[in-house]
């Protein structure tokens, strides 16, 4: 290929972080209109590379090339003048900000070019601007919304306008896809093939194969921090890219038994929760979970699952309704109690609720039990018991770290995820496990891995509530689907036959016929 | 692969984790002195021989030493709660008062009550903690139940206690004022509150020999080896204790405490709450070991000049003790300075100003020595101290 249809190229691209090498001697092109894939396991290196190409963080060695022309790049605002944007995994996004005031940072514009750091900012101007983007690449969202009001997958979009305004020519999208429902993604390639189209080039991460090959014109495969192949969607299988990732056969499929459903753990009835604005979002909903059995809760994300197990676990006030965990009403209980009654629960965000970033990774895993035995006795905590704590499940459930002692912000986001599933799966006496995404941006491997945990748990008479917008996670793991649209239960069915087409109408809010009633 | 780290580059890892923790406060200092020597050569005075003149009077003799411990002593515990606040994520402003109170309280158990020797000092310090404590814990309850930022209630609950001080103590009528005099001061305390000087010539440990010390004694306090010994129960209390473990959880993120089923609004009262009581030991011992009763004017200011020692010693104990001894050496070295060398005292005041400015605004110090900000994943380096000091522990 001729140099100049060269985007960017990378060159023996080394990074070193304090016990680890999370770059070892990357080669790496894109060439332009294109969309290639970054593959690889958790803490392979993907997003170091994307920061260094975004100028966040320095090469210990190598050389970029952008246009053929090679460059230094001292900060993100050399990235950025050189046209390179990044939707980062971690949304970067100041929450107190609307979603206009977000866009302009560090981009502002004034109404007057009189005084200019003093004029008024031209807020309707980028308003505007925001709004056509949107409309143009079918990404709705109210530029007046502050952002910390706005679920994650909107917040996405907000990444995304962001870069396309300030004139991104090479968009870096650092699993968009992990927060994403299907019928989301599917836009998201829509926009991203239009982009494509008019000589835009996308580095795309993700862990989930079929995205792979349904939009990749090149994919690249890291482990350990080097580049372990290549490969072009239409010459390679989902298996064969599981494998290379991972370095072993991975089973996609779920393997699991009957289930075995004993005694009610959890009952819900006409559970009525408001979202942070005061609008009711959660209107009367009913279910109960089983000891031994998985309940999937399908929907699209945003449809009132978030205030729901934040109602279920105490973090969220309930408005009306009931909850009752193996007996005791807990509509009214404080998140302790419940945990302590034998609940554990992967939150559905990472940074808000289920990490204290600055912790080390051996402190974050006794967030949920740092105060009762082995890990404190009367008012001391016990170093000795939560080391040899983190010792074994960083072990048992592959986080890869430095050490224990590091801190959880420099995990890769996919061992964040780890860290918390860890901490909640090996929880000593749960009864009840509410999972919300649980393996959200995790790689197959570890996807492989959590599934099984998770079924294990249910055949050791754990009743789980699993939450997720992977329609084919519910479908794998659950024995009964509840779908959950605009605040209420649609409808529950068995797992087993069940009709992914009508679970994907139904999650879009087809009308609840008879029909339905009749497979309940 | 990436688990399998030898135990050395482990230890390299957290020995070049310290260094970078004490290197930016150090930057600090030594640019704040720089910018000082411009000061003092542009007064045209000689900045080397004004920085001599400093050390000596803090460190030039035995007496020296002495004076600059005592003047430690205050900025440690001042320092220390707000360690404890600031870990938990309240800016405490209000030490300033709780200072007060500990003082007024410990006055007043000491003049008021008879009691014996050991058992009336013990008393008027724990008063001295209570109230601090006590004092403290408004603007946290505040906070916790309403929302009020701790900043505003911690500065008017400070004008409060001022205001309320001023009458207890005033010769016209104060319920507090010593009668005998015509100003603005309580009555002594009796003996038996008495903080002690340390006697080196009765201290003879089977291992070592103080004797030799015996020429210091009338010079130092017990109250400073209490400072010490607060410090060491504060390192316990952050990073040994559950109690710890949540005031620095909330301090950090109080959604994810919520979800850890840490009960946020009483960790806050019970923040402020303790980093009161230390401060409000601070001001006990102030009294019970120096001046014995309380004046307007007295020990003005530790409680906001401790905001510079907590930052300064990255929020952690030993940190702050190494902070408050530089505070105190200046302090303790600032009349030699003018004596000899005619710089004015108020340089000191201006080198603590800085030294407060380039810790809290550490990006300058970083700029100016190239420091690369680190960008952790995620997380917003609002203050790169407050979040990767000491979180080792
Ligand atoms: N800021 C940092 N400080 C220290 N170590 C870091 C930092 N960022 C990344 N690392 C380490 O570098 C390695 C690669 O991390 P990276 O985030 O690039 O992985 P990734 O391929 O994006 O993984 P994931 O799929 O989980 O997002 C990891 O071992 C991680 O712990
Ligand atoms: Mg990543």
């Amino acid at each position: 290929m001729a140099e100049q249809q060269l985007a960017l190229r990378v060159e023996d691209v080394t990074k070193r972080f304090p016990g680890v090498l999370a770059n070892n001697d990357i080669n790496f092109d894109l060439e332009k209109g294109e969309i290639h894939a970054l593959l690889g396991e958790n803490g392979a290196g993907k997003t170091t590379l994307m920061n260094i190409i975004y100028g966040l963080y320095k090469p210990d060695d190598g050389k970029i090339t952008i246009n053929g022309e090679e460059v230094v790049l001292h900060d993100p605002n050399d990235a950025i003048r050189r046209g390179i944007g990044m939707v980062h995994q971690h949304f970067m996004l100041v929450p107190v900000m609307t979603v206009t005031e977000n866009v302009m940072l560090g981009n502002e514009k004034t109404t007057t070019n009189f005084l200019h750091m003093l004029a008024p900012l031209d807020r309707k101007r980028i308003a505007r601007e925001i709004t056509q983007l949107a409309d143009q690449h079918n990404l709705k969202v109210d530029p007046s919304a502050y952002v910390r009001d706005l679920p994650v997958g909107t917040q996405q979009r907000v990444e995304i306008i962001k870069a396309l305004h300030r004139g991104a020519e090479i968009l870096i999208l650092d699993e968009p896809t992990a927060v994403l429902t299907p019928q989301e993604a599917d836009e998201l390639f829509d926009i991203m093939r239009s982009l494509t189209q008019k000589g835009k080039s996308i580095i795309f991460i993700t862990h989930k194969l079929k995205e792979v090959l349904a939009i990749a014109d090149r994919i690249t495969v890291l482990r350990g921090g080097q580049v372990v192949g290549s490969a072009i969607p239409s010459e390679t299988s989902e298996h064969e890219l599981a494998s290379m990732m991972v370095g072993r056969d991975v089973l996609l499929e779920v393997e699991k038994s009957e289930a075995m459903p004993g005694d009610v753990v959890l009952d819900v009835t006409d559970l009525i929760a408001e979202d942070d604005l005061g609008h009711q979002v959660v209107r009367g909903v009913s279910f109960e979970v089983r000891a031994g059995e998985i309940l999937g809760v399908a929907g699209v994300q945003g449809n009132g699952q978030r205030e729901m197990v934040e109602a279920l676990t105490g973090l969220r006030r309930a408005v009306g309704g009931h909850i009752t965990l193996l007996g005791e009403n807990i509509t009214r209980s404080q998140p302790r109690h419940i945990t302590d009654i034998g609940s554990a629960h992967v939150p559905e965000d990472r940074h808000k609720h289920g990490l204290v970033l600055p912790f080390t990774v051996a402190d974050n895993l006794v967030l949920n039990a740092y105060h009762v035995e082995p890990f404190s006795k009367q008012f001391f905590v016990n170093r000795a018991a939560i080391d040899a704590n983190a010792d074994r499940l960083v072990q048992e459930f592959d986080v890869r770290t430095p050490s224990i002692e590091t801190p959880a912000s420099s995990l890769s986001g996919g061992n964040q995820q780890k860290t918390i599933v860890a901490r909640e799966l090996s929880h000593a006496t749960v009864k009840l496990l509410i999972v919300n995404q649980p393996t959200r941006g995790l790689d197959v491997g570890s996807i492989e891995f959590i599934h099984k945990r998770i079924v294990q748990a249910r055949d050791n008479g754990v009743a789980v509530l699993l939450i997720s917008a992977e329609l084919d996670e519910i479908m794998g793991l659950a024995d009964r689907i509840a779908v959950m649209y605009s605040g209420r239960i649609v409808a529950t069915v068995p797992a087993e036959g069940a009709d992914r087409n009508r679970l994907g109408l139904l999650m879009a809010g087809a009308e609840v016929s008879s029909e339905i009633n009749t497979l309940m | 692969m990436t688990t399998s780290v030898s135990p050395l580059s482990r230890l390299g890892h957290n020995l070049r984790q310290t260094l970078g923790n004490i290197l930016i406060p150090i930057l600090a200092i030594l640019t704040s002195l720089v910018v000082v020597a411009g000061v003092i050569a542009l007064s045209g005075a000689n900045p080397l021989e004004g920085f001599m003149g400093l050390w000596d009077g803090a460190f030039g003799d035995g007496d020296a030493v002495a004076n600059t411990i005592i003047k430690t002593t205050p900025y440690i515990f001042a320092g220390l709660a707000l360690t404890i606040a600031f870990r938990g994520g309240m800016f405490n402003i209000g030490v300033e008062g709780q200072f007060f109170v500990g003082s007024i309280i410990a006055t007043l158990i000491g003049y008021a009550l008879r009691l014996p020797p050991v058992i009336h000092l013990i008393v008027a310090i724990l008063g001295g903690a209570i109230g601090g404590g006590l004092w403290g814990a408004i603007p946290g309850w505040l906070k916790a139940r309403t929302g009020a930022n701790e900043v505003i209630t911690t500065i008017m609950t400070n004008y409060i206690i001022l205001r309320i001080i001023n009458w207890l103590i005033s010769p016209n009528g104060g319920p507090m004022r010593n009668p005998a005099r015509p100003l603005p001061q309580t009555p002594e305390v009796y003996p038996t509150a008495y903080l002690p000087w340390i006697d080196f010539s009765k201290i003879n440990f089977p291992w070592v020999n103080l004797s030799w010390l015996a020429s210091a004694t009338g010079s130092l306090h017990w109250g400073s080896i209490l400072a010490l010994i607060m410090a060491v129960i504060v390192f316990v209390l952050l990073w040994r204790t559950i109690l710890g473990f949540e005031i620095r959880t909330v301090g950090i993120s109080p959604t994810a405490a919520r979800y850890a089923g840490v009960n946020v609004e009483r960790t806050m009262v019970t923040t402020m709450a303790l980093s009161g009581a230390m401060a409000g030991i601070g001001g006990a011992v102030q009294v019970l070991a120096l001046t014995h009763y309380f004046s307007t004017g007295f020990n003005v200011g530790y409680g906001f000049d401790s905001i510079a020692v907590a930052m300064l010693g990255g929020l952690h104990p030993a940190g702050v003790v190494l902070a408050a001894v530089l505070f105190g050496a200046m302090d303790a070295g600032a009349t030699i300075m003018q004596m000899r060398t005619g710089v004015p005292i108020d340089i000191v005041t201006i080198i603590q100003g800085l030294v407060l400015m380039f810790v809290a605004a550490d990006l300058i110090v970083r700029q100016i020595y190239r420091i690369r900000v680190k960008p952790a994943d995620g997380t917003t380096p609002v203050s790169a101290t407050v979040q990767t000091a000491g979180e080792s522990g």
